[in-house]
């Protein structure tokens, strides 16, 4: 079976260090703070300034001048700080952060990432994803492996304009975990229940496969 | 005003000498940290042309958004926009020139206008739709873009706290582009929800220092909530 959103969620978790600082995307990687493990210590960056999110606030807790990137009401956990925007793409470009989790509409096998505009619908905007992508070393991408027509988005070419050039190495599908180098995608895990067929089938860009293709733990 | 009093009494004041086609920076995440009663302002005088810098503009009938209506706003450089139905109209019909800008883009384009500093090379935006047209240079194999700063005729920016002398204490994430905005506007013009007397604010904890306000500005805030989200008790 493909993965839920949750189960992506809890697949990316696993990438999760003690100690790290992560600035988890709007969506499914917004979930990810959902399945930290137990006695890890994480930090999570919201690009508006805030190191040290925690978790929404009760209604007594509730003030507006506390919110993340997705303009919603948060809190702060213990050791947080508050800094400038300016402040908080120095961290991001300057590649002080040590994961970053984002979704995508489209990555190729050069780690070009489209994630922003789809050209003819309203465009709102890239927000803080091209500083992301272009600042932080360590980013897994989130995304359906392929369109509800069965189009794939793993691609030899981004047909859509791009995020970033060349910056993507890790992405985490419905379907598969997936390297990308040497211009290649690199098929490390698959979901439960899917086959490598099935995968290969929904990949349009060049997918290697090496030996047994184990399943994801969840 | 005398020596270093920037306290104004009035919003009219606070805005005189906005005039037609200015470039206004203004400081704000969403609804949160907005200058909300400058914004109101500039509506009430109805001055028009306006090229906007600012993450967002607003939504239909609050911030930036409330501009939108009668025309104001020419065009509008910002990283993520269209929370509103007439935006997305006036955008749609070419009524409105919207210069998308990477976040960071922004926030260092304010900072290094601020500064001083004409143009930085960033590797944001290299290779995608953002790059067309600037300068590209490798600095140790890696490629960049070069984007010019921005400096506004006047800068709109909203503080938590200040002393009469415009030294700046912001709140929590209404922090975000404000300390930016505040130095990179010919005339910056600061409204606060409390201020004090020379001396009271302990000089360590000052997050933007006077000499960036011009003008400064007591003000009763409505802090719209954009996403209300909470948890169970």
């Amino acid at each position: 079976m493909a993965l839920s959103r949750e189960q992506i969620a809890q697949r990316v978790a696993q990438e999760l260090q003690d100690g790290y600082y992560v600035n988890l995307g709007i969506g499914i990687p917004t979930l990810v703070a959902n399945y930290i493990p137990e006695g890890m210590e994480v930090m999570l960056q919201s690009e508006n300034g805030l190191l040290g999110m925690g978790q929404f606030p009760t209604e007594d807790e509730l003030d507006a001048d506390l919110i993340n990137a997705g303009k919603q009401t948060v809190t702060m956990a213990t050791g947080a700080s508050i800094f400038d925007s300016a402040e908080s793409f120095a961290m991001i470009r300057g590649g002080h952060v040590d994961l970053t989790v984002l979704g995508a509409f489209e990555v190729d096998v050069n780690g070009n990432i489209a994630s922003y505009m789809i050209p003819g619908k309203l465009i709102k905007g890239m927000g803080g994803a091209m500083d992301l992508v272009a600042g932080a070393d360590n980013i897994i991408v989130t995304m359906t492996h392929a369109s509800k027509h069965g189009v794939s988005k793993l691609l030899s070419n981004c047909t859509l304009p791009l995020t970033g050039k060349g910056c993507i190495k890790k992405v985490l599908t419905d379907l598969a975990f997936i390297e990308i180098k040497d211009g290649k995608f690199h098929l490390l895990e698959r979901a439960p229940g899917i086959s490598v067929d099935e995968i290969v089938k929904l990949t349009e860009g060049e997918l290697v496969v090496t030996g047994d293709i184990p399943e994801m733990k969840l | 005003m005398a020596g270093f009093d920037k306290v104004v009494s009035s919003y009219e004041e606070a805005m005189a000498g906005l005039t037609d086609n200015m470039t206004v920076v203004a400081g704000g995440f969403g609804l949160c940290g907005i200058p909300e009663n400058l914004i109101a302002e500039i509506k009430r005088k109805g001055t028009k042309g306006l090229t906007l810098v600012s993450n967002n503009c607003g939504v239909d009938d609050f911030g930036l958004g409330i501009l939108l209506p009668d025309r104001q706003i020419k065009k509008i450089i910002a990283s993520y926009v269209g929370e509103n139905a007439e935006f997305e109209r006036q955008m749609m019909a070419g009524e409105l020139d919207v210069e998308l800008t990477p976040q960071g883009t922004l926030a260092e384009k304010m900072r290094a206008g601020g500064a001083g500093i004409p143009a930085f090379f960033t590797a944001t935006g290299y290779g995608t739709p953002v790059a067309e047209g600037k300068e590209e240079r490798q600095f140790k194999g890696r490629d960049y873009i070069l984007e010019e700063s921005i400096v506004g005729d006047f800068a709109i920016v909203k503080a938590w706290k200040a002393d009469r002398y415009g030294n700046l204490v912001f709140r929590k994430t209404a922090r975000n582009f404000n300390p930016m905005a505040a130095t990179a506007g010919k005339v910056t013009v600061v409204e606060v929800e409390e201020i004090v007397e020379p001396g009271e604010l302990d000089p360590d904890q000052i997050h933007t220092a006077g000499i960036y306000v011009d003008r400064l500005i007591l003000g009763n805030f409505e802090k719209r909530i954009e996403q209300r989200t909470v948890r169970k008790a």
